[in-house]
């Protein structure tokens, strides 16, 4: 039941949805003064944007006295654009935008005996049978290792089989007895 | 419109009482073993004192409802799975006397919604049914404004109990039992919360969003769901490490219903908080719609009731 636009109804092409969640990376040139980096961020939230990671290279210098920092975060498609031109209208230079570093990004969290049923084998079953990289992994086993834990997965994806992905690792979360929270895909959460 | 309410918990009793101020009489109110029934009116204040101190409503058994002279049936009964009874029965006696029925009731319209309608088209009568999706939100008037050909997809959050037990672990980072305890000591949820936290009640009104769209074919058998027992305290922690959090989520679409636990952003729209509930209305046209307020209690679900009734044509 996923959202991606080709699993939309078949009557009407054209239906509109929303689609999911994207990840993107702009490249910045922030002045190295106090504050610069929350300024610049600002207007990634303000346009609905969730904030990932940012790479602060401090070591490096561009000619102009600039710092480069990259920034990734993921937003709905639409609203990339208005990203973009949030951080442009804030007087922040965009060196780069909408190279994405992949495809898509989806995170899940797992929920269960995550170590007695081989945490490592349920990553690389994911990789195998749902195609995905997994980019970083968090767990959370606050009862030990031989109770209910959980991990969150953040997974990298080619662009539109983010449904396909998702089914697969249903089918490794029933196999294993494992709960499988997934990301709501469709609209505008 | 002349008003007979089959049921006198928290909504039959609401719509009772709410009744004059929409302008509508009220000739009769029954619970399970008694019935107050008056073709000019009955005085809802007594008999709603005489129910609140334990006495029958009045001297007539709740058969004698359907004898009396009404125009639209109020099903407030309680939703029961399967062959919904005695709902069902109570719809289909005044659609084949050509009245109309409006429902609160859920289970009729997940459960057998096809047969409804095929007696509705038999019929004088026309069955309308908002309150049983989101209480107070109007959402089955909007996809009908919308038209339902031009709705793509409906989700949202239907149930209060189930959003407000992950608010509360999200919140406060305590686990499900230690929450579903202190919701059940504040009136939150019932004694009995299955329904609510094992996602049946949240699915059965994803049954009735599917029914609409695609008129008909859908009943909570056909619905893939899962609740909210199993999540523990650090899956919402390791959710917000990231901007998430989890929310029992239902999916409504012309292909089918799904109602699980899932991840969403925490500044969604669809992540409000408390007994809040929240709809998502997907349209072909015009993006999505959202609308959010009180899915449930009494008078927020009796002004759905009396707002359909408002929309019924004379008989
Ligand atoms: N409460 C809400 O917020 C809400 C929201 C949306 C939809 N609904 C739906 O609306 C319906 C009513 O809800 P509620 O909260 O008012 O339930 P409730 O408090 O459990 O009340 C149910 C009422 O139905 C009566 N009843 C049972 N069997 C009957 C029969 N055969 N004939 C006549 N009356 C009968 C009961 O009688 P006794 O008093 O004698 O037991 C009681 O008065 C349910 O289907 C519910 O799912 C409720």
């Amino acid at each position: 039941m996923g959202n991606a636009p080709e699993s939309g109804d078949e009557d009407d092409p054209d239906a509109e949805t929303d689609g999911g969640l994207r990840a993107y990376t702009v490249r910045l040139e922030l002045v190295d003064e106090p504050g610069e980096l929350l300024r610049a961020l600002a207007p990634i939230a303000d346009n609905g944007g969730n904030l990932l990671s940012i790479h602060h290279e401090r070591g490096n210098i561009t000619p102009r006295g600039h710092i480069p920092v990259e920034v990734d975060f993921e937003c709905p498609p639409d609203r990339f654009d208005d990203v973009v031109e949030g951080l442009r209208d804030a007087g922040v230079n965009v060196i780069q935008a909408g190279a994405e570093h992949y495809g898509e990004a989806v995170n899940v969290v797992l929920v269960g005996n995550l170590v007695e049923t081989d945490l490592s084998n349920t990553l690389s079953r994911i990789e195998d049978e749902a195609d995905a990289v997994v980019q970083d992994l968090s767990l959370a086993a606050p009862e030990g290792t031989d109770g209910i834990s959980s991990a969150r997965a953040r997974l990298a994806i080619d662009s539109g089989r983010s449904g396909d992905v998702l089914a697969a690792i249903r089918s490794i979360g029933t196999d294993k007895e494992l709960t499988v929270v997934e990301p709501l895909l469709g609209g505008e959460a | 419109m002349r008003l007979a309410i089959l049921g006198a918990g928290d909504v039959g009793r609401s719509v009772a009482d709410l009744a004059g101020e929409y302008d509508h009489e009220v000739v009769a109110l029954a619970d399970s073993t008694s019935a107050a029934v008056d073709p000019d009116g009955i005085a809802v204040a007594d008999v709603l004192e005489r129910k609140a101190g334990g006495d029958p409503l009045g001297t007539g058994s709740p058969d004698d409802v359907f004898d009396t002279d009404y125009d639209v049936l109020v099903e407030a009964t309680p939703t029961t799975l399967g062959d919904a009874e005695p709902g069902f029965t109570h719809v289909q006696r005044a659609l084949e006397a050509d009245r109309h029925v409006v429902l609160a009731n859920k289970g009729p319209v997940a459960e057998r919604y096809e047969e409804l309608r095929a007696l509705e088209a038999d019929s004088a009568g026309s069955i309308r049914f908002e309150a049983t999706v989101g209480g107070a939100i109007p959402v089955l008037s909007t996809i009908e404004d919308c038209t339902p050909q031009a709705v793509t997809a409906v989700r949202g959050v239907l149930n209060g109990t189930a959003n407000f037990i992950l608010t509360r672990m999200a919140a406060e980072g305590l686990d499900y039992e230690h929450v579903l305890g202190e919701a059940q000591d504040l009136g939150v949820a019932e004694a009995d919360p299955t329904f609510d936290v094992d996602g049946t009640d949240a699915a059965l009104k994803f049954v009735i969003l599917a029914n609409v769209l695609a008129d008909g074919g859908f009943s909570l058998a056909d619905a893939t769901v899962e609740g909210i027992q199993s999540i523990p305290g650090s899956a919402l922690d390791l959710a917000a490490e990231d901007g998430r959090t989890i929310r029992l989520i239902g999916e409504a679409t012309r292909d089918g219903v799904r109602v699980g636990p899932r991840l969403v952003p925490e500044n969604a729209a669809l992540a409000v908080t408390g007994t809040r509930n929240i709809v998502q209305i997907e349209t072909r046209h015009a993006g999505s719609l959202h609308s959010s307020g009180r899915g449930a209690g009494g008078p927020e679900t009796a002004t759905a009731v009396l707002s359909d009734v408002g929309r019924l044509p004379p008989l």
